[in-house]
């Protein structure tokens, strides 16, 4: 369970590091930011939803039964999309309206 | 490390649920100077971080708050405070309605009343729960946040709480945060135990991983009376993920099945504590593993399903997709979690008055550091918020010394001697601790150490929950004996700090739960406190144990219940 980040995408704002409840990501020397605590993550997905530029991904450890799909989630107003990237290159989007996302 | 001094009226330590809501309270109050203070931002700090997707605690139609208390006191089998939980329960609504104000989504049925989900729950859209507590808190021009300053330290002086101390998680400053009364609101406490999944995702756990005890264990240090950290939580979740189950078992009726496709949870009662005993029983009688059963909940149930967790707990989702099955082709395993201490789901924490003041004068505490009242969820930790933020104002009126009469920003300045001592500490941290230790141990493995040690000794997993007399003292023995190692650890930097804190904390917290489940020599609730030496209730323990530390140990005691319509004479 845990954030992977993509150096070449991210923008250094810092959204992430003032994010994430845990501080476990903070920007690197480089300007870009880096996730310092892997196994501390909660997976509470604070960053994906705070990075501008989707440079968050976030994936289950193999422990929890992750093998190898990765979480992204890109926002508009109320509008969620979840995109679910498979390691054969699949993908497969979730929207969720956060004004109707919840029939229970 | 610079030192930064800070004055307000009133200090909120914790921008949580209970602590956003004090200070949005405190907003009603111009004239009253307010500083919030996390060791996280606060848009997603503390439990709610990734939202939530009912409101669980509601006085549903045609039910009285008197009808929530009861039900609260019953799943507690009594040892809860009748005079704590129906204060609370008259604000439930109240509360419901006020977070709908601040922008909260609630469904609604065609009448436009709110759309219950059982009798004591609504739903909600509750992605954004924390970001809009948040913005309810800063709104208020007289509060201000301090966000990224980890609290370690009550100050007291004269016997009374008159601030905090604490030192910025990610640069070299140090705070002491004068106050004229102090709202304790720091949730309560994960990663005592081994958690379910020890490795790369030990921190995939069902409460807050950064809540770890810190309002216990600033009690505890200053002398505040507790009760019932004994009544320890332990949630049924689904495995691996951990994510909620009730969703699924109230969204689509799903029962819990052992592995023959048995129902099995009409065998053990369904009270929390039952629930998460009757899986753990199945699994040890051969019978396991234990799910819910979703085959054939339809394609469009799934999607919902798929969504609704989206929306709070996104993992159960990725986990869905990444088998490639879903919960219509697949029944969802479900495990009980390692104990966790919990005010909001239990009745563990500070020993409080209606008004919520603990035993230490201008200390008020809210949401999961406060004991006595069970079932807060969401909604009860905003009313216990509202009751310490106005117990606080009335403590500072009848103490008009008290007032700081600052703006509650900082200005760089000299310490309080008792601050000086804090700080002291940090630095020695700081500067490589005690060569002897440091060079062989750091945070991560003391923590370990004591998660193993509480797991194998103090009813962890696998022992299935349950403990020993003499398994406890071994507890005690061995989380004691790490608590000078961990004053010896070595600090990097800020963040290694924190972590040096974190599992101070902890420490102290894992010493007062052993003593407590030690106090009570029976066993009331299943799984919760399951005392192998004395597996019956035992109409004796009828009472609260309740614990103070002095001089390092933990002294427990009893207290007679506050029982229905009764009201607590005094707190000491």
């Amino acid at each position: 369970m845990s954030v992977s980040i993509d150096a070449r995408a991210c923008v250094g704002c810092g959204a992430c590091a003032r994010a994430c409840p845990g501080n476990l990501i903070a920007l690197g020397p480089d300007g870009h930011a880096r996730m310092r605590r892997p196994r501390d993550c909660w997976g509470c997905t604070a960053c994906l939803k705070a990075c501008p530029a989707g440079a968050i991904a976030y994936f289950l450890g193999a422990d929890a039964g992750g093998r190898g799909t990765t979480l992204r989630v890109s926002r508009s107003g109320a509008l969620s999309v979840w995109e679910f990237r498979r390691p054969d290159g699949s993908v497969e989007r979730v929207e969720v309206d956060a004004r109707d996302a919840n029939a229970y | 490390m610079r030192s930064v001094r800070v004055d307000a009226d009133v200090l909120v330590i914790g921008g949580g649920t209970a602590g956003c809501f004090a200070a949005r309270t405190l907003g009603a109050y111009p004239q009253v100077s307010v500083l919030v203070v996390d060791k996280a931002g606060i848009e997603r700090s503390g439990c709610l971080a990734a939202g939530v997707n009912a409101i669980n605690a509601y006085v549903t139609r045609g039910r009285t708050p008197e009808y929530y208390a009861d039900y609260a006191m019953d799943d507690a089998a009594g040892i809860a405070r009748w005079d704590l939980l129906i204060s609370m329960s008259r604000r439930l609504n109240d509360c419901a309605r006020a977070l709908e104000d601040e922008g909260l989504v609630f469904l609604r049925e065609p009448d436009g009343s709110y759309a219950e989900r059982g009798t004591r729950n609504v739903k909600i859209n509750g992605e954004n729960i924390k970001p809009i507590l948040a913005r309810a808190a800063r709104r208020q021009p007289n509060v201000r946040v301090l966000e990224r300053v980890d609290v370690t330290d009550l100050l007291v002086e004269g016997g009374a709480v008159v601030g905090a101390v604490g030192f910025s998680v990610n640069s070299d400053v140090a705070y002491e945060l004068r106050a004229g009364a102090v709202i304790m609101a720091t949730g309560g406490a994960a990663g005592l135990y081994r958690p379910n999944n020890p490795g790369f995702s030990r921190h995939k756990m069902w409460y807050c991983p950064f809540d770890t005890g810190a309002g216990y264990a600033m009690g505890l240090l200053a002398g505040a009376e507790m009760t019932t950290l004994e009544m320890r939580f332990i949630a049924l979740r689904c495995k691996d993920t951990i994510a909620p189950t009730g969703t699924i078992a109230q969204g689509v009726h799903a029962p819990q099945v052992n592995a023959a496709g048995e129902v099995y949870e009409g065998r053990y009662g369904l009270r929390t504590s039952e629930r998460v005993w009757g899986t753990v029983q199945e699994d040890l009688a051969g019978r396991g593993p234990c799910y819910l059963r979703t085959r054939g909940i339809g394609e469009r149930a799934q999607r919902d399903l798929y969504r609704a967790y989206l929306n709070m707990s996104p993992a159960q989702t990725l986990r869905w997709m990444e088998a490639g099955a879903g919960p219509d082709e697949r029944d969802v395993e479900v495990e009980g979690t390692e104990p966790y201490v919990v005010g909001g789901h239990t009745a563990s924490g500070y020993w409080v008055d209606e008004g919520r003041a603990t035993t230490l004068p201008g200390l008020f505490a809210a949401g999961d550091v406060a004991g006595g009242a069970p079932q807060k969820y969401v909604t009860g930790a905003l009313a216990e918020g509202q009751i310490a933020a106005q117990s606080a104002l009335a403590y500072l009126e009848a103490h008009p010394g008290l007032a700081r009469g600052g703006d509650a920003r900082g200005a760089s300045g000299g310490l309080s001697p008792a601050a000086e001592r804090i700080v002291a500490g940090y630095e020695a941290h700081l500067a490589g601790g005690d060569p002897a230790v440091a060079r062989l141990f750091d945070a991560d493995q003391l923590e370990e150490a004591m998660q193993t040690a509480m797991d194998r000794y103090a009813g962890g997993i696998s022992c299935g929950y349950r403990y020993t007399e003499a398994g406890l003292a071994q507890a005690d023995r061995q989380v004691a004996g790490l608590q000078p190692l961990a004053d010896g650890l070595a600090a990097a930097d800020a963040d290694d700090l924190l972590r040096v804190y974190e599992l101070r904390e902890r420490l102290v917290v894992c010493r007062a739960l052993v003593a407590h489940l030690a106090a009570r020599r029976e066993t009331r609730w299943h799984a919760f406190a399951e005392n192998a030496d004395h597996p019956q209730t035992d109409p004796a323990f009828a009472c609260y144990v309740n614990s103070r530390m002095r001089d390092g140990r933990v002294e427990t005691f009893t207290r007679p219940l506050v029982g229905r319509g009764e009201r607590l004479e005094r707190l000491d």
